[in-house]
């Protein structure tokens, strides 16, 4: 099906699912709210016209100082028999917690761990939500904006009595 | 038993750790861990503009670099709509079937040492030399070739270009009868891949596997058909697909995408259209050296773009394309300002080796490696 077809399709029997839906850059992107998630994907998955039955990719985008809900989650769902992709936006906040997608598709796992371990956000009802990328112990989340990049502020003898690190915050010590 | 394969060890193909759980010598249970080569590659381009950026996209998959590099290039393009010249794109097109075969030579001599055929790497090491001096040729760089840049290429292919890729198109396809001599009726290849890590088609899908793992288990899906980019459309080629989805399937889907390859990259420098490399718009692409010496205004532009970088508006676009691995697809967020607001990639390598306890469970131990080696990652895409 064309772009624009799936989007009247999806308008005409779910249009209460989403916030909105709009064609961006040639691709379909909705914006739905975390509780609908679930259901909306299983019947992108199961409808006769759709067949949205590969999961592409899960990644997240820190939106911190910008939006309101400070993350945004982004599914991309594909359908290999039709060939056509739609883009699920899911805004949420800091507390807030997102359905996880693997009672749907088994690679969820792996790439919902991803977003955990780079942004902090937490998947109800994932299988083994543990860090992938980074050490188990590691502090903080890398993908966030309020993290710092890199380096140490490195020390000399002008500068050594005013950094004082004893107090500081793990993490604190580097910009 | 409980039993740690890696992660330093040549059969797991960089630094991948397995965690196998066994009974006797079948394996209950594979579980993969990784992250030992993660260096923030996403969070550091961040921090770079758009055109430096580009750079870091080479060394993730360092068997592909040129896909990684047009994966990117096709989703900032995508951001700021230019139309790319016919002959950049061809030249995209030649460059990267360049690379699938690159990667698939890799592939298919460290997957064949691994299972005990050594000679197989001496001979696909020698021809993917030559893929390598091609890459030296159009970028100056054997590996991190950074050739696709926003708007187009580098530069020009230098004269001589096609005469190079006419020789590799003729040999090749004796090597290719060559490796397939050496192995493909070969019994304890036979023995040693067929049945083994079968997966169906549907429990690929589920499983997000894509590229040859996924076409092995006989799902025709190939993003070069399905969606074509970068004038792919204009190409005649099959798409090779498997029946049982076992080792042997794979490899046999693996080697006749190589052919397909050569057929694609015949067809593109055959149809090589005249024309400019890269976009003449100069707010995405620098303007050539010599009119930078002559003409003022051109000087300006060549200022602002090595100093304030490309604009790109203000919004997202996810761009998919099929690497030698799979799906590579990039999602690009921009804030109207010179650095990329975040970048992700979605790397095949990374979700086909998630799938290694489908694949690997019920297996003997000594089936792992040919399970890893059929799997096809890099680390460094894993990883990040």
């Amino acid at each position: 099906m064309l772009t624009d077809q799936i989007k009247e399709h999806l308008e005409k029997n779910r249009a209460a699912d989403f916030e909105w839906i709009k064609i961006s850059h040639g691709d379909l992107v909705g914006e739905i709210t975390p509780d609908k998630l679930i259901e909306l994907c299983r019947y992108l998955r199961s409808d006769a016209d759709l067949q949205f039955n590969f999961l592409s990719m899960i990644t997240a985008v820190d939106y911190l100082g910008k939006r309101e809900r400070r993350f945004e989650v982004v599914y991309s769902l594909y359908s290999i028999p039709q060939h056509h992709r739609i883009m699920l936006k899911v805004p949420i906040n800091e507390d807030e917690e997102i359905p996880s997608l693997t009672v749907l598709w088994d690679t969820a796992n792996w790439q919902e761990r991803e977003v955990y371990d780079m942004f902090g956000i937490r998947f109800a009802g994932h299988p083994d939500l543990r860090r992938i990328l980074m050490d188990d112990d590691w502090l903080g989340y890398p993908q966030r904006k309020d993290f710092p990049l890199t380096y140490e502020v490195p020390r000399f003898s002008h500068n050594f009595n005013e950094l004082d690190l004893k107090d500081k915050e793990p993490g604190e010590d580097i910009r | 038993m409980t039993l740690n394969v890696g992660p330093q060890h040549p059969a797991t193909h960089g630094v991948l750790r397995v965690k196998i759980d066994l009974d006797g010598e079948t394996i209950i249970k594979a579980e993969p861990i990784v992250g030992y080569l993660h260096t923030g590659i996403e969070k550091n381009m961040e921090a770079k503009k758009y055109n430096q950026a580009n750079t870091m996209t080479d060394r993730m998959d360092y068997l592909a670099p040129m896909s990684n590099n047009l994966v990117y290039v096709l989703a900032v393009e995508k951001l700021l709509g230019v139309d790319i010249p016919l002959r950049a794109q061809y030249i995209r097109v030649i460059m990267t079937e360049l690379t699938r075969l690159n990667s698939h030579l890799v592939w298919l001599g460290t997957h064949a040492t691994d299972i005990g055929a050594m000679t197989m790497l001496l001979y696909t090491f020698r021809e993917r030399e030559k893929i390598l001096k091609m890459y030296e040729m159009v970028s100056g760089v054997r590996m991190m070739s950074t050739y696709f840049r926003i708007g187009g290429l580098a530069q020009d292919v230098p004269a001589g270009f096609d005469k190079r890729v006419k020789e590799i198109l003729d040999t090749f396809p004796s090597k290719i009868d060559e490796y397939e001599g050496l192995l493909t009726e070969n019994q304890i290849w036979k023995n040693r891949t067929i049945g083994i890590g079968k997966v169906s088609a549907e429990a690929a899908i589920r499983a997000g596997l894509s590229g040859p793992l996924l076409r092995g288990s006989g799902v025709n899906w190939d993003i070069r058909k399905a969606n074509p980019y970068s004038s792919y459309d204009k190409f005649d080629f099959n798409v090779p697909l498997g029946k049982n989805g076992d080792t042997y399937d794979r490899y046999k889907c693996r080697v006749e995408e190589m052919r397909q390859s050569l057929r694609i990259i015949r067809q593109a420098l055959d149809g090589l259209p005249d024309g400019p490399f890269i976009t003449t718009d100069r707010k995405i692409a620098p303007p050539p050296k010599a009119e930078v010496l002559k003409n003022m205004e051109q000087l300006i532009h060549h200022f602002k773009y090595w100093t304030e970088g490309i604009k790109v508006p203000e919004g997202d676009a996810y761009v998919s394309i099929e690497s030698p691995k799979g799906e590579i697809g990039c999602y690009v967020v921009s804030d109207g300002s010179p650095n990329p607001y975040r970048v992700h990639f979605r790397p095949p390598s990374f979700v086909n080796i998630s799938a290694l306890n489908l694949l690997a469970k019920g297996h003997m131990i000594a089936d792992l490696i040919a399970i890893i080696g059929t799997t096809d990652i890099v680390l460094g895409e894993v990883d990040r």
